[in-house]
């Protein structure tokens, strides 16, 4: 079973749809999405419309802070563009999503594999992972051998031995990388719909349960789309040239 | 872990018998009613106590070889997991191994040779795929029936593109005493040449029957050839070609940098003895000694951290380019054009290695003259012309190389030898278009067609007088 792995897509939908027509041309016969659905970008009912569609199949969809925060005001701060992102996307929804996004659990587990958007120690609290020690914290927080997760927007790839030692390793795009049974691993693919690497193509990765492997990608997409759309909302200027700019 | 005896079905592949049984793992000959080539099944021996690298290294033999394609590694069929019964399944490469061939070490000049152009080919082939052997040595080799030489057990390898399971978990150096690195001592793993080391240990071996380090077996004992190089061949065998000693101590030298750049440089060498640059590694006589270079490289290891390397950047920064040279005096523009070519890519790759060609057609039926009509020597006339051509590039003679091919088909020609020579890039010029040159096609581009590698064909510009006319009935 091959299984895409698409999140923090944030209502981008140039990016997304590039993802999910790539994805198919690579095999996926099954679609996980990480969490932060919408906030940032211009087309959160597009994009809900069509994950919701997938999640009538046999899609795994798990809540990300930005969903939770468009559904309630947020706990914590959030900073300021991204707030009035979630103002401006709140006014545009409608009921059927807000009970779609409403329904969806913090974290799925699908046989050894655990699907969360940010650190599996407490999914609640929306903690990020940077580096070896967090990804350690979440990898020990859970049974399962494989952690898939989003959250942070640059991919990663961490593993961590039968000691407890837990190193970090930098993907390469389209290389097969086999995630032996030996040792746990967190694999985080990177943001679909916000890239910030420096690179402005999409993040998604390929994880085939036959042969535990995993390849991670770089979708180039209409990012000039995607970020003529954002201004023409009215968003806050620096979400569209962070779109075409990677940051 | 289950008991396995003949007849076990494992995912499918029936166990038939033991084909060997070492101290790392135990190689089974299997089965499979859907596969119809001879299989083997490695199984790791992983028993109470056991060295942990070796448990690590069999994960990492099970990420490394799906990644590995081609006539130099056995094809990876299938891994089974540590939970059931931890396997590799792949192709039974039959052998011989290289080590049947140490009995009878020092080996014949010409063999050496032809074993080193095999195993250098094949390294330079698993680089290309981003992959660092580290445990090159002659029972990491085995050759198929055609001859290609093959590399087995990448326990210990370093793929550039995936995590580096032992490195981040072991602090020994690893790899096999003989023919391990000094920068592999130094834990480092992630630089190709380090194999290039190991080649030229096993080289060394093949030549002299001798192993220039010994055999040594304490931590302070493997450190002694960072600062101490090994006895020239020379030495133990006063008739020892001097081309042969130079590029076997060039594989040795201890600092990365001054070794060959890529394996498939050592092919190329090999394979013109005449034309090796000799330094002063050719003529070294002398035994051990401290080295200069290895003490300032020491010293560089531990006043800054060393960049990391990709194999890709490494490989693609030392290419050998080969430039066709048709016959000068016809040329005219050509001439420069060319140059200007060749210099643009010798500049912007310092590592970049050039060899000059030029083909002296012979007739396909008649046994050709070699002199000319006066008397002068066709072939060696041919190769003053080509140097000649070459002098005004004023590149350093030791990255250059001259060759006069003689056959009747100056593009298969070229095309063969660009693939015996591991070529990355072609220069070729084409000539203007004629009647005659589009009835018959031009060497340019069947070259440009059948070439296994980059051509770049070059034109030169159009004269002045021609955009005129155009200019005046356009």
């Amino acid at each position: 079973m091959r299984i895409s792995l698409l999140t923090d897509i944030h209502a981008n939908r140039e990016a997304l749809a590039a993802c999910l027509g790539h994805a198919a041309s690579v095999g996926a016969e099954r679609y996980a999405f990480l969490g932060d659905l919408i906030g940032y970008g211009a087309d959160p009912v597009w994009v809900l419309d069509t994950i919701a569609s997938y999640c009538a199949g046999s899609a795994i969809c798990v809540l990300g802070n930005h969903d939770e925060a468009v559904l309630a005001e947020p706990r914590g701060s959030m900073r300021p563009d991204a707030q009035e992102a979630l103002t401006w996307t709140r006014a545009r929804l409608h009921a059927a999503h807000f009970t779609f996004l409403r329904q969806l659990p913090l974290h799925v587990e699908v046989e050894d594999m655990l699907f969360v958007h940010a650190n599996a120690l407490a999914p609640e609290r929306w903690e990020y992972i940077q580096s070896p020690l967090d990804a350690r914290n979440s990898m020990a927080a859970t049974q399962c051998r494989y952690t898939f997760c989003g959250h942070v927007h640059e991919p990663h790839l961490y593993y961590m031995g039968n000691d407890g030692q837990t190193s970090a390793f930098t993907p390469m795009p389209e290389t097969p990388v086999r995630l032996s049974p030996q040792r746990r691993w967190l694999a985080i693919p990177g943001a679909v719909g916000q890239p910030r690497d420096g690179n402005p193509a999409a993040c998604s990765a390929l994880f085939d349960t036959a042969s535990r492997s995993i390849t991670y990608y770089r979708v180039p997409y209409d990012a000039a789309a995607a970020a003529a759309k954002v201004r023409a909302a009215g968003l806050p200027a620096a979400l569209s040239t962070r779109l075409q700019l990677g940051q | 872990m289950m008991p396995l005896s003949s007849g076990t079905i494992i995912d499918g592949f029936r166990l038939v018998d033991i084909l060997y049984r070492g101290g790392m793992a135990t190689v089974w000959r299997v089965e499979h009613a859907d596969v119809h080539i001879p299989l083997v099944m490695k199984v790791p021996r992983l028993e109470y106590g056991d060295d942990p690298t070796a448990i690590v290294g069999f994960e990492v033999e099970q990420m490394v070889m799906p990644a590995l394609s081609g006539a130099h590694v056995p094809r990876f069929m299938a891994a089974g997991d540590f939970t059931a019964v931890p396997y590799i399944v792949m192709e039974f490469i039959e052998g011989p191994s290289l080590r049947e061939r140490l009995e009878k070490v020092p080996l014949p000049v010409a063999e050496v040779t032809m074993l080193g152009v095999k195993l250098a080919t094949a390294l330079h082939h698993v680089h290309r795929q981003h992959v660092i052997h580290l445990d090159v040595k002659p029972s990491s080799v085995l050759f198929r029936p055609s001859g290609e030489a093959v590399f087995i057990d990448y326990g210990l390898a370093h793929h550039n593109h995936m995590p580096d399971l032992l490195a981040e978990q072991f602090r020994l150096p690893m790899g096999t005493g003989p023919y391990i690195s000094p920068e592999q001592l130094r834990n480092i793993r992630n630089d190709a040449r380090s194999d290039l080391f190991a080649l030229g240990v096993t080289l060394y071996l093949l030549a002299t029957g001798e192993r220039p380090f010994g055999n040594p077996s304490s931590l302070t004992a493997l450190r002694r050839r960072l600062y101490r190089q090994p006895p020239p061949p020379r030495l133990l065998k006063p008739d020892f070609p001097p081309w042969l000693q130079e590029i076997i101590l060039h594989c040795l030298e201890v600092d990365p940098e001054r070794r060959f750049s890529t394996a498939a440089q050592v092919a190329f060498d090999l394979q013109q003895p005449e034309q090796v640059p000799l330094t002063e590694r050719a003529m070294r006589t002398s035994g051990v000694r401290f080295s200069k270079t290895a003490r300032r490289w020491l010293q560089s290891l531990g006043a800054a951290p060393r960049a990391s390397h990709s194999v890709a950047n490494h490989l693609a920064s030392a290419p050998i380019v080969m430039v066709a040279v048709d016959v000068i005096a016809e040329m005219g523009a050509l001439s420069e054009a060319l140059r200007r070519a060749v210099r643009r890519i010798l500049i912007s790759e310092p590592d970049a290695r050039l060899s000059c060609i030029s083909v002296l057609k012979t007739s396909r039926v008649a046994i050709d003259s070699n002199v000319d009509a006066e008397g002068r020597n066709l072939h060696v006339q041919r190769l003053v012309e080509l140097k000649h051509w070459a002098r005004p590039l004023s590149i350093e003679s030791q990255r250059m190389t001259f060759h006069v091919l003689e056959a009747p088909d100056p593009a298969t020609a070229l095309i063969g030898y660009a693939q015996a020579n591991h070529v990355d890039h072609i220069i070729v010029g084409a000539r203007a278009s004629s009647a005659l040159r589009r009835f018959l096609g031009s060497v340019s581009s069947r070259v440009v067609a059948e070439a296994p590698c980059t051509v770049t064909v070059v034109r030169a510009p159009a004269t002045a007088a021609v955009k005129e006319t155009r200019a005046v009935f356009t």
